[in-house]
């Protein structure tokens, strides 16, 4: 995390919030997070924002027994590699889903859910998070 | 008074615990004093939950659910005692994330339990005088109790976002009448700094609750020259699970008048959102042409009457999931892992 | 054509090195190596290092002007390379281009990190950024919940068990116990690492390289200038490079590291031979889930059944194909930054014999594998005694 940031999170918020990525009018290939080039058609590419889907399934997941810097009390929590409805795959938190429902190929929507908080004193980010439904 | 509501969406976090739970760590039988309070269990918000993310949902499930165009919306009001920042508007980052666009008037508001009834009340000024065309208000709330305080045994976690507008195909309950009833009652506060509330004991009930509820729920039912019997549904706040009963006798009103719209027996007493949370369980099954009366009560004191008038509308929309139905989705937890989502361990 | 071989090499001890800091390590190793060359600190013309996360693991940049400052070699370039956990292995590359390109005869190449200065879960998050911050760190993924993805992925796809994945570090502890430069020389067996903590399921504590203090030194040298001075030499037959996206999520596939594939195909074909000709190897077991995908996508064994070949003994030391003779990232340790440049030491010393009790005999070609990353980033040398 780079702390003591604020216009890092507020730059990110449709993503974060809304899961806005962009599309390649050129081959149509859609993209989380946004890209500046598609790397496809690069030159003559043509993007424009648009949003993931809400939904997806499980293609990978682990238990999380020790987490990084600012997830030392969240732990433990589930990390879910997901493939959205437009096969583009994105990290997130598995949350409110009990272990046994969480396997591969399990059905996840999207949460809005607090990611991580700067301590007791600096900015919260909240963002995506997923739970099997 | 042109102006009602067009949509509402709630949500409560998934955890709940039991007040026999809470009473087994501090030695008291919390399955009587549970019964005294007439609660069964409270939702808790998880360790990634507060006032923003539950608003968030609630407000994006009205949206969703209703069709509601966001770019529409002129005014977000959130109302809540426990905003997540002391300075930094909950009501922006709901509107952010609902993306209502920039141009919409916010503020985050704070009257104890009577906020999110609160900002109904001015969506509702501003749509009766053309200002906005919808307003969205929520009340929502992680509600804090100390440990061991009798309010630990009631304080819950959930929010309703009502979306207020006055186009007529769109109303789903018409606002006839608003107006409340206020006064400076210091029967439960909360020092800027402090992390828990302070409270009068017994001083809440009689001169608090009791003479705010019944004064404005008097006051406007007078206005609309109805009497109890008039109304299908009435909500009152709900502190604890005997309280609205107590009140709407007092009233003259059945228990089963306020069955629908008491749900702090099952979620706990979600403060802000507590008379929000009920009145939208009574729009998930009234009928066009019902009257329901919601009375709010805010601490320090105040209360906010609604007579309000189900329309026809309601046949084609409501919400898609009704709040008995998403409360069903839910986890026990031992008081640990309370204790830790809640982050009332000190070194989290 | 200009050739280059390794004419020295050194390392420090691995492990929780208390007692040394980060310039005292990077220093020892760089002796180490002159001192193995028979060269002279003065004959050497540039030095390249890598390191990873030097600004995050003990607050200081700016170590390219350490180091030759610290080993008393100013006015040389001296700079430093970062790939994540084959920052060592990039900068091996840039040394051995430096003579390629005839800029320069003789080089020094080292590795470092110094690990153990910050608490664990800082070094977590020190480690976390050779991932992707936005989407993967943001999130609360580690290094190991990536691999866990990845090892999840594998099981489901070819029946890849927990067991195969505690087998390859009971064999790279097995190795590590004749390394007296390896961090663990401990013995464990697959119920030690099946009953070993959690860390991010279905990775356990022994499933994980540890944090590690440590560096390695190499000198290069233009091939015939060191055969004519009758040096001790390996040929650095092949160096290959390839990237892939940054985050997991970009993958095509997620039982594989493509980058590894490509990097090993060109590496190859750099030197002209298949992966059968390979003796041994040193790949990078940073999880074991990893040492069963490069053994894999290196063409070792065929996709899928890394798992099965490394309970067969095919890997072990007295198998067809000895992998991580020196312990391996498991064992010996794994100081990010200094793996590269140690896989080419441990290599280097088995090519001419002087591997003492982990001597594997009979051997032609070495190859070093070093991955940045969850995969974006891959580095494949093929090595021959000159």
């Amino acid at each position: 995390m780079v702390e003591g940031s604020p216009s890092l999170g507020w730059r990110n918020y449709s993503q974060r919030y809304n899961l806005a990525g962009n599309e390649c009018k050129t081959c149509g290939k859609h993209f989380f997070p946004a890209v500046a080039l598609c790397p496809t058609c690069r030159r003559k590419g043509k993007l424009v924002e648009t949003k993931m889907p809400m939904e997806g399934r499980l293609l990978s997941y682990s238990k999380v027994f020790v987490g990084p810097v600012g997830f030392e009390m969240d732990a433990p929590y589930h990390l879910g590699l997901v493939k959205l409805q437009n096969n583009v795959k994105i990290l997130a938190e598995i949350v409110d889903t009990p272990e046994n429902k969480i396997k591969i190929g399990s059905k996840v929507r999207k949460v809005f859910r607090k990611i991580h908080s700067e301590g007791e004193t600096g900015t919260i980010s909240y963002g995506y998070k997923f739970r099997v439904v | 008074m042109n102006a009602g509501i067009v949509a509402y969406g709630s949500y409560v976090p998934k955890l709940r615990i039991t007040p026999e739970e809470i009473g087994r760590v501090w030695g008291k039988d919390g399955k009587k004093v549970g019964q005294s309070l007439g609660v069964k269990e409270k939702a808790v918000a998880a360790f990634d939950e507060d006032t923003a993310t539950i608003s968030v949902e609630a407000a994006r499930n009205a949206i969703n659910d209703f069709g509601i165009d966001a770019k529409k919306i002129g005014a977000v009001y959130v109302g809540s005692e426990s905003h997540p920042y002391a300075v930094k508007p909950t009501s922006s980052i709901v509107a952010e994330a609902i993306e209502t666009g920039n141009d919409y008037t916010a503020a985050d508001l704070e009257f104890a339990c009577k906020a999110g009834t609160a900002g109904m009340q001015a969506c509702a000024g501003m749509v009766n005088s053309n200002m906005i065309e919808y307003g969205l208000a929520i009340g929502s709330d992680t509600a804090q109790g100390k440990p061991n305080d009798a309010l630990e045994f009631t304080a819950g976690s959930g929010g309703t976002a009502f979306i207020i507008g006055k186009k007529p195909k769109e109303i789903i309950a018409k606002i006839n009448h608003t107006c409340s009833f206020t006064s400076d009652t210091p029967d439960f506060w909360r020092r800027q700094h402090a992390e828990f509330p302070e409270h009068g004991g017994r001083f809440t009930g009689e001169p608090a609750y009791f003479r705010h509820v019944h004064s404005a729920a008097k006051m406007c039912m007078d206005k609309m020259k109805r009497k109890p019997k008039d109304y299908k549904y009435a909500v009152f706040h709900q502190p604890n699970g005997k309280f609205p009963l107590k009140v709407g006798k007092m009233l003259g009103f059945t228990d089963k008048q306020l069955e629908q719209g008491l749900m702090t027996p099952l979620i706990g007493n979600t403060y802000s959102g507590s008379t929000p949370i009920g009145l939208a369980s009574i729009l998930d099954v009234a009928k066009p042409g019902d009257k329901i009366l919601a009375v709010s009560y805010g601490s320090g004191a105040g209360s906010d009457a609604f007579d309000l008038t189900v329309t026809k509308n309601i046949t084609k929309k409501r919400a898609k999931v009704s709040v008995r139905k998403l409360i069903e989705n839910k986890e026990y937890v031992d008081y640990a892992i309370y204790a830790k989502n809640r982050k009332k361990l000190k070194t989290l | 054509m200009r050739n280059v071989v390794i004419v020295g090499a050194g390392l420090t001890k691995f492990g929780e090195q208390w007692k040394k800091s980060f310039r005292e390590m990077i220093t020892e190793a760089a002796v180490s190596a002159i001192l193995d060359s028979k060269l002279e600190g003065k004959d050497i013309e540039a030095i390249y290092t890598g390191t990873m996360a030097t600004g995050k693991f003990i607050g200081q940049e700016h170590i390219g002007a350490l180091i030759s400052d610290r080993l008393g070699l100013n006015p040389i370039p001296s700079t430093r390379l970062e790939a994540a956990c084959a920052s060592g292995s990039v900068a091996l590359k840039q040394g051995y281009l430096s003579i390629k390109s005839g800029e320069h005869d003789i080089v020094a190449v080292g590795g470092v990190e110094k690990m153990t200065e910050v608490g664990v879960h800082h070094a977590s998050s020190a480690l976390g950024g050779a991932g992707d911050q936005e989407t993967e760190l943001f999130h609360g993924a580690t290094f190991p919940a990536l691999y866990a993805l990845l090892a999840r992925a594998h099981m489901k796809k070819f029946g890849t068990t927990e067991k195969h994945l505690a087998q390859v570090a009971v064999k790279n502890h097995e190795n590590g116990v004749d390394n007296p430069f390896a961090q663990f020389r401990n013995r464990i067996t697959i119920e030690h690492v099946l009953n070993s903590s959690n860390v991010s399921s279905p990775l356990k504590l022994l499933d994980c390289s540890p944090l590690t203090d440590g560096a390695a030194g190499l000198i290069l040298m233009e091939k015939q200038k060191a055969l004519d001075l009758g040096l001790d030499a390996v040929e650095i037959v092949s160096m290959a490079q390839a990237s892939d996206s940054l985050a997991l999520t970009g993958r095509k596939s997620l039982t594989e590291l493509n980058a590894t594939k490509q990097a090993g195909k060109l590496a190859y074909k750099k030197a002209g031979i298949t992966a059968k000709d390979i003796d041994i190897a040193e790949v990078h077991d940073c999880f074991t889930i990893a040492e069963i995908l490069a053994i894999e996508d290196l063409d070792f064994v065929k996709k899928g059944s890394g798992g099965n070949a490394t309970m067969s003994g095919f890997t072990a030391k007295n198998g067809s194909l000895p992998i991580n003779t020196s312990g391996g990232l498991k064992a010996k340790g794994h100081p990010v930054g200094a793996t590269g440049v140690a896989q080419a030491v441990e290599i280097s010393q088995q090519l001419l014999g002087k591997a003492d009790k982990r001597q594997v005999k009979g051997l032609e070609y070495g190859l070093t594998h070093n991955v940045g990353g969850s995969g974006a980033t891959c580095v494949v040398g093929i090595y021959r005694r000159a």
